[in-house]
């Protein structure tokens, strides 16, 4: 094993680590906006009248069907450029570009769980005359909530393996730290595979987890 | 805006190269994604774990890392160890196939298994071998199912090419940025280089709906008059599973 | 009482057939034959182990233990040496290409046409080629009175049509013996006639061998020289139709049959 040194994996990983912090303090920020406006946008969608709804699901569906990295540098750029925009650091616009960009795949979550909710409960809602507001959230929303949870997790897993693309607007979370360390060491085999196993290390036990909540609650 | 129109105008060779190498790794990866959906999701459902097991492995651990990651490896990595040096297309090309691939055999895998079990009995009752039972009944059947899934992973892999700048490719995505320093207007060049993208991903979309139509034709379930079947397989709102 | 002429080979043989699902013991040692030409209806609560005992034939279901012998031949298992040991897929499917089952829900396959149907397994398991396989598939389709429908998918036909395509395709494979699981428990209740009508015709033109798991019981009596009736797994009593249906010896069966035929 002439191409592995224990020692530079030794030197990279607590690097490494650093980075994987700025990786999480990204999935987490994210994950928040993401499961915010991702609600926001599917009850927008839903409470819009025709005419008008088509625009919002324009806007939706560009988002969705960019790439994320383009529009990570877009906005970056955007901003870095322009003197009369407020200063703003790279992590914050990667924060706020990536929970928009996922906010844009939650609300598909939460409108499936909306949809899901049984159609005699709407009946139910309007044969009991209750405020449809009220009800809304406090007999709907729960119940889609419920059955949106798992979809939602998967989102954030899929947000966390997406992090390493704030790197094109040099947030030096864990991939760019392996990428500069290997860079000044040349231990590029150390740095990548550590990383790799670091996603691996946190992503999959989260997934399984996830894979278990969803069974758990489809039995229900 | 007048003379950026001309700016823009005169890029568009430019634009067109970048555009081109970012359907070499879109097409590339998509026909290896698919290959790999359909060799790896088989192989879960192998019934020996010599051969589940190690695709189940491949699956997770591709799925498991990031794209950007498993690019890297291919790119610096790859040399040294093993001392091939694939080039970046062939590496990104690689990366994507081996990252959506292991998403899509997960879609390959689920969509086989939902095929109705009286499907795989009727096959039994007639004696059919397994490989006919497989590629002639029931395959065809979850094919139907797998192409909602599948086009998001396509759309996904559209947009996974965009990270080919990070390993010296003058795609789409680099081109753009050029634009934006020849033009210097930012909102511009991007708004122009995200239209493409999402042009691009609305005819993938088109494309996979097309086959989705097909496929349910050859089911006997064309649009309106659902069948007994349809009514009984229920279209789920198929998404990608991404953990 | 059921028909033991000697030297004859049972059509289908059990011996001390056991299946268990999870900890839950559907069939606890099982034992009874079926003659070649014997039509066999087998009777009892659900849940009793009937419908098991024909997937069991269509090796659909493992055994746990035991032996299933198919005109004298083992089916997946052969005792070797005092042991129990599973025969390879190619010879178990050997076996079951001549025995024939209809389900329930029909099982067509719907990316094929209805003749396509009728033709894959004769083509591609006994070698007929596509024209006789064809051929022999009209004729069918004619039998079961749906000449007209060969090019339609089984989705745009009724049940009662789907199943009638399920009797024919079954029939396509030349079976020597023909299991019929439920056929008309899927269909709305003016279908059932004319696959009743069908299967009929069947049970008088042919000697082929069929054991039906039925709720009709008109049809079983007018069908099948020997009932079985099953309760938890084991064959509570036995023997002809008429002796089961209007003289039952066990009280579980009177009480069974009194139910049914409400």
């Amino acid at each position: 094993m002439s191409w592995w040194n224990w020692q530079s994996a030794a030197d990279a990983l607590p690097l490494l680590l650093k980075g994987f912090g700025t990786t999480l303090v990204a999935t987490l920020g994210g994950t928040a906006i993401a499961i915010v406006l991702g609600l926001l946008i599917a009850v927008l969608l839903r409470t819009l009248p025709t005419w008008i709804v088509w625009l919002p699901k324009l806007v939706v569906a560009f988002i969705r069907n960019t790439p994320l990295v383009v529009q990570l540098v877009f906005i970056y750029t955007l901003f870095s450029m322009n003197d009369t925009l407020i200063a703003i650091s790279a992590l914050t616009v990667g924060i706020v570009v990536i929970g928009i960009h996922y906010s844009t795949y939650m609300s598909e979550s939460y409108r499936a769980g909306i949809d899901a909710v049984p159609q005699g409960q709407w009946e139910a809602i309007s044969a009991l005359s209750l405020p449809p507001v009220r009800s809304f959230r406090s007999i709907v929303l729960p119940q889609a909530l419920r059955a949106t949870v798992p979809s939602l997790g998967n989102y954030a897993v899929a947000m966390f393996k997406d992090t390493p693309f704030l790197m094109a607007i040099y947030v030096t979370e864990l991939v760019r730290t392996a990428e500069q360390y290997g860079g000044r060491t040349f231990a590029y085999t150390e740095a990548f595979t550590l990383a790799g196993l670091i996603f691996l290390a946190a992503s999959y036990p989260t997934s399984l987890l996830i894979r278990r909540l969803e069974k758990s609650l489809a039995t229900y | 805006m007048g003379d950026k129109l001309t700016t823009l105008v005169d890029f568009v060779p430019n634009l067109w190269d970048g555009l081109l190498v970012t359907l070499q790794l879109t097409l590339g990866g998509a026909v290896g994604t698919v290959v790999l959906a359909v060799l790896l999701g088989l192989g879960m459902l192998a019934p020996t774990g010599w051969v589940s097991i190690p695709c189940r492995m491949i699956v997770e651990f591709f799925r498991g890392t990031s794209l950007l990651v498993q690019l890297f490896w291919f790119f610096y990595v790859l040399p040294i160890v093993l001392d091939v040096d694939l080039g970046p297309l062939a590496c990104g090309i690689l990366a994507l196939a081996l990252n959506y691939g292991a998403y899509s055999a997960e879609v390959v895998r689920s969509s086989i298994v939902h095929v109705p079990r009286g499907q795989w009995e009727g096959a039994m009752a007639l004696s059919l071998s397994p490989g006919r039972r497989m590629f002639r009944v029931i395959f065809p059947q979850a094919w139907a199912l797998m192409i909602p899934s599948l086009a998001t992973l396509q759309i996904q892999l559209l947009k996974g090419t965009a990270v080919a700048s990070f390993i010296t490719l003058q795609d789409l995505n680099e081109r753009v940025g050029v634009l934006r320093q020849a033009t210097g207007d930012t909102m511009f060049s991007y708004t122009v280089g995200l239209l493409v993208y999402f042009v691009i991903a609305w005819l993938i979309q088109v494309g996979m709906d097309a086959l989705e139509r097909n496929a349910k034709k050859r089911l006997g379930r064309g649009d309106g008059r659902a069948g007994l079947i349809a009514r009984l397989v229920g279209r789920t709102d198929a998404k990608a599973v991404t953990a | 009482m059921p028909p033991t002429e000697t030297g004859q080979v049972p059509a289908i043989e059990f011996r001390d057939v056991k299946k268990r699902f999870g900890d839950h013991t559907v069939l606890k040692g099982l034992n009874f034959t079926v003659q070649p030409g014997e039509r066999v209806t087998l009777i009892g609560p659900s849940g009793s182990g009937k419908t098991t005992i024909l997937r069991l034939i269509m090796t659909l279901e493992s055994l746990t233990d035991g032996y299933i012998d198919v005109h004298g031949k083992p089916l997946t298992h052969e005792e070797r040496g005092g042991k129990r040991v599973a025969l390879p897929g190619k010879q178990v499917r050997a076996t079951t290409k001549r025995i024939g089952m209809v389900f329930q829900h029909f099982n067509l396959f719907p990316n094929m046409t209805v003749i396509e149907n009728l033709i894959e397994a004769p083509m591609h398991v006994l070698g007929l080629n596509k024209a006789e396989a064809t051929t022999k598939a009209r004729g069918l389709l004619e039998k079961v009175g749906l000449s007209d429908k060969e090019s339609e998918h089984p989705s745009r036909l009724s049940g009662g049509q789907q199943q009638r395509v399920a009797i024919a395709r079954a029939l396509a494979m030349d079976p020597d013996i023909l299991l019929l699981d439920e056929v008309t428990s899927a269909l709305d209740p003016e279908l059932v006639d004319d696959v009743l009508q069908v299967l009929r015709d069947i049970a008088q033109e042919t000697d082929i061998t069929m054991l039906i798991v039925t709720h009709e019981m008109q049809f079983a009596r007018d069908v099948s020289q020997r009932v079985m009736m099953f309760d938890e797994g084991v064959i509570l009593e036995e023997g002809h139709p008429d002796d089961i249906f209007t003289n039952p010896s066990q009280e579980r069966t009177r009480k069974f049959l009194s139910a049914v035929l409400d």
